[in-house]
């Protein structure tokens, strides 16, 4: 297994009493498997997925990531596991919007200090691969929703991570772009054998998991 | 790329709003260096001034009358040459040069006439004692902060000093004071007798509208056995260093010099002084306001700046930068606000002090490139000073609740 998760509970304050974003949430995920995770909205969905490493934190229940407890290490560590081991990939794509193409997708290995030269050859060689070697130098107001999609997953997976973690990857984009996004996420869950996590509102993207897991007010329903 | 890069980007991206955040700190520096570039020329010219002036402190003995700082020293009762050696045997920093001189009106012919003995340099010279300490000018350069170019009078290029500082006064040599010339119908190379002694005139000297232009200057020693007042000299002329005096000079010789009076140009040197002290206050509540002013500034210009990036800093948190990437990103971006501002502020301050001085102050005021390293080490203490808190801030935000302001 390289995800697990036992008992999770995630409890917020509202008007004075405890809500339970996630309530007693269990789980496992297996290397290589395209994990989708559905629900109506508040269903604790996002929030599941933001927790896993860290940028939630939880109320009780506990995280296991490549068979290492990760719920109750410091700070600091779990930013490094995010920076080593984990891509993300939202709705909103987060490109940072002063920064070209190729500057965006090269963040994760400057987190990781690699050297100038190594990260352009890798930048280089990922936007390849999603098809966007002819938009290097662009800004990311200068690029379709769909392109900036493809930036936010080339960047996802230009430090090699063991997992990325998608929330509503498509939520953004017309259905002909968002198809084309899925297809291309079940190609690197395919070729590269990297385990995915996706949050997704749409049946259609949900069919796209070999694994689904589906919440309900906090409560997973199936699995 | 780096972090570093990451912070060049931005700035250059955001270039109006690096213009908006230099400048306060930039004129904060410029008014800055235009003040000090301005005040340590004017406090250079009031010292050289002082110092052409001539001496500027006088030892006199206690029971002297000081109602006329020129003439005081006449028919003055006398304290003993020992305490010229006192001072040039002491530490006391801040003597530029030293004239002891006895003076007594006396009669030639039928008319009355003011005598003054003093010590030329020759014989300063030959005392190996007084050599070491510095009256001929070896350590002038040390002791007389902050013109240089004010010591250079000393190399007697001054008329008066030439008077105060004779070179060589042989023994039955002497120099005559213009207006006493002319009363004497004296010239250079005549002889002139002083009660009952003959002495060459060596030197008429130009006139000066002081009261030296009634005076014949003899040698202290010649005029010491003609009065017969051994050993005795009626006062010490001294070339203080207007700071030194302002640092308690006169004090440090009282100390050294019992039942003296030591006095000064009060007026000039107290001038000097108030000018020196009002200038330094005035730099110091502008420095004070610029450090609240431009720490301000800069802090809301981070802070201004960390909020337009909260989306941003949620980003890089996300995907693994740690907190003291966060402190890094802003801190560098304050530092390099901080260089800038400094080397602006200099560049903007000089060129003000350089065309306002000789308009404001009648001075020329030249670039003093000391102050480029203080501009920056204060700009970039200020930057840093008023990014630290908004900095903090940034490093302890949420990831999660910035991510989800779309």
């Amino acid at each position: 297994m390289i995800l697990q998760g036992e008992n999770i509970l995630k409890q917020y304050h509202h008007n004075g009493g405890l809500i339970n974003a996630l309530d007693h949430v269990s789980f496992s995920v297996r290397k290589g498997d395209f994990v989708t995770v559905t629900g109506p909205s508040g269903s604790g969905k996002s929030t599941l997925l933001l927790s896993m490493f860290g940028l939630i934190r939880l109320s009780s229940g506990t995280i296991t990531f490549d068979g290492k407890r990760i719920d109750n290490i410091s700070d600091r560590h779990l930013t490094d596991v995010r920076k080593k081991s984990v891509g993300y990939i939202l709705q909103s794509f987060a490109l940072i919007p002063y920064l070209t193409t190729i500057q965006n997708v090269m963040i994760p290995l400057a987190l990781e200090k690699i050297s100038g030269k190594e990260q352009l050859k890798r930048a280089g060689e990922i936007l390849d691969y999603v098809g966007l070697s002819d938009r290097m130098e662009h800004l990311p107001r200068e690029l379709s929703a769909g392109q900036q999609q493809r930036v936010a997953i080339a960047r996802s997976i230009v430090h090699r991570p063991q997992i990325i973690m998608a929330d509503e990857p498509t939520g953004n984009l017309d259905p002909t772009l968002s198809l084309e996004i899925l297809d291309f996420l079940r190609k690197i869950n395919q070729e590269n054998k990297i385990t995915i996590m996706m949050v997704t509102h749409s049946p259609v993207a949900s069919e796209y998991g070999t694994m689904k897991l589906h919440l309900n007010e906090g409560k997973l329903i199936n699995s | 790329m780096t972090i570093s890069t990451l912070v060049l980007i931005e700035l250059w991206k955001r270039k109006s709003q690096l213009i908006t955040g230099l400048l306060a700190i930039t004129l904060g520096i410029a008014v800055i260096v235009a003040i000090q570039s301005v005040s340590i020329v004017s406090e250079q010219n009031v010292a050289r001034n002082l110092d052409n002036l001539g001496a500027n402190i006088l030892v006199l003995p206690q029971a002297a009358s000081i109602d006329d700082y020129y003439t005081s020293d006449i028919d003055a009762p006398t304290l003993p040459m020992d305490y010229v050696e006192r001072i040039l045997t002491s530490t006391i920093a801040g003597v530029d040069n030293m004239s002891p001189k006895l003076t007594r009106r006396v009669k030639v012919g039928n008319q009355s006439v003011v005598l003054t003995g003093i010590l030329p340099k020759s014989e300063i010279a030959s005392k190996p004692l007084w050599q070491s300490s510095g009256l001929l000018g070896a350590q002038l350069k040390t002791a007389c902060a902050p013109s240089s170019s004010a010591n250079e009078s000393h190399g007697l290029e001054d008329k008066k000093l030439q008077r105060k500082a004779i070179d060589t006064l042989f023994s039955e040599d002497c120099l005559a004071g213009s207006q006493v010339a002319q009363r004497l119908k004296l010239s250079a190379n005549s002889k002139v007798n002083i009660m009952g002694k003959e002495f060459n005139v060596v030197k008429i000297l130009s006139e000066t509208g002081t009261v030296d232009d009634d005076r014949i200057f003899a040698n202290l020693k010649d005029v010491q056995t003609l009065l017969k007042l051994e050993n005795q000299v009626s006062a010490i002329e001294i070339m203080g260093c207007c700071n030194a005096i302002s640092q308690g000079l006169l004090g440090q010789l009282r100390n050294i010099l019992p039942d003296t009076r030591v006095t000064t140009i009060g007026q000039i040197v107290s001038t000097q002084i108030e000018t020196n002290q009002l200038m330094k206050k005035i730099t110091l509540v502008m420095l004070i306001i610029i450090f609240f002013v431009g720490g301000i500034s800069i802090g809301n210009y981070i802070w201004a700046n960390v909020n337009e990036r909260k989306r941003e800093i949620g980003i890089l948190r996300m995907m693994g930068a740690e907190r003291s990437t966060i402190y890094k990103m802003f801190l560098l971006k304050a530092l390099i606000l901080g260089v800038a501002g400094g080397i602006l502020g200099f560049i903007l301050g000089t060129l003000a002090g350089v065309i306002l001085g000789p308009y404001l102050a009648g001075i020329i005021v030249k670039p003093v490139y000391m102050y480029l390293l203080w501009s920056i080490l204060l700009s970039v203490a200020i930057s840093l000073a008023g990014s630290l808190f908004p900095t903090y801030l940034a490093a302890k935000f949420d990831p999660h609740s910035n991510l989800q302001e779309d």
